[in-house]
């Protein structure tokens, strides 16, 4: 699960990243949701990435990348 | 909802001003041209649909006052390029990044989480309530760092060109 911001562009190169690995992936754009659904979507960052900061990376419930860190995102879904 | 699209004229007066100004006050703007553009069509879109320029690369909360120290330039801009060689979207680097000879890496947020937003401010103003000092008080652009002894803080930064509401009372 990518959890972005329609504005950012280092979320923008998160998911072109992805898309380019081929990973099968949700996401949002958080600044696009309205009142509590916004409200959840920061709680559910916010467990896995104490600052609240964007990109968040949630990978199979398990494990959250913070920020564009193309190395470790490509290492993560390494076969 | 009809909202207006952000043209690429507007982007490029944008880019103009932003890469006098910062060139004026002695900063850099990220040499990838397209990257800042992109940048700046987010600012450009949050000023349409907030207000004001948040920071691209933040959620902003709609509330001015909330998110004064996330109105790029941010409070957060020259720490951040002085510990990580670029802001926290990277509009802005140093002279290394801006010269190519090194490279963006992310830059960790240092903007306090929601829980604790307002809170160190608010010790501020609690411990600058008692007897004063100075025979007036000193204001801190927090923008930029400029400090000046005056009854109120300037309209705009003489430095940096930031807004009264940019300023703290510092002393």
């Amino acid at each position: 699960m990518l959890y972005a911001l329609s504005t950012c562009q280092w979320c923008h190169r998160t998911k072109v990243l992805l898309e380019e690995l081929g990973i099968a992936f949700d996401y949002d754009y958080v600044d696009l949701l309205e009142g509590k659904d916004q409200d959840a979507a920061m709680d559910e960052i916010e467990r896995w990435n104490r600052s609240g900061s964007f990109p968040t990376l949630v990978i199979d419930n398990k494990r959250a990348i913070v920020g564009f860190r193309e190395q470790e995102i490509r290492e993560a879904f390494a076969v | 909802m009809n909202v207006p699209e952000i043209t690429e004229m507007a982007i490029d007066a944008a880019y103009r001003t932003l890469r006098a100004d910062a060139e004026k006050n002695g900063y850099r703007l990220n040499p990838d041209e397209e990257f800042v553009k992109n940048l700046i069509r987010g600012l450009l879109k949050n000023e349409q649909r907030y207000g004001y320029r948040a920071c691209p690369c933040r959620l902003a909360s709609g509330k001015k006052e909330e998110d004064l120290d996330i109105v790029c330039p941010c409070d957060y801009r020259d720490a951040d390029i002085e510990e990580h060689g670029a802001c926290y979207c990277a509009l802005y680097v140093n002279d290394a990044i801006a010269t190519g000879k090194q490279r963006v890496a992310p830059v960790p947020e240092r903007r306090p989480p929601r829980s604790q937003r307002g809170k160190a401010a608010s010790v501020r103003v609690a411990s600058t309530t008692e007897k004063p000092i100075f025979p007036l008080p000193v204001w801190r652009c927090k923008v930029c760092g400029y400090l000046c002894a005056r009854e109120q803080p300037p309209g705009i930064c003489p430095i940096c060109k930031a807004t009264k509401e940019r300023f703290e009372r510092f002393v």
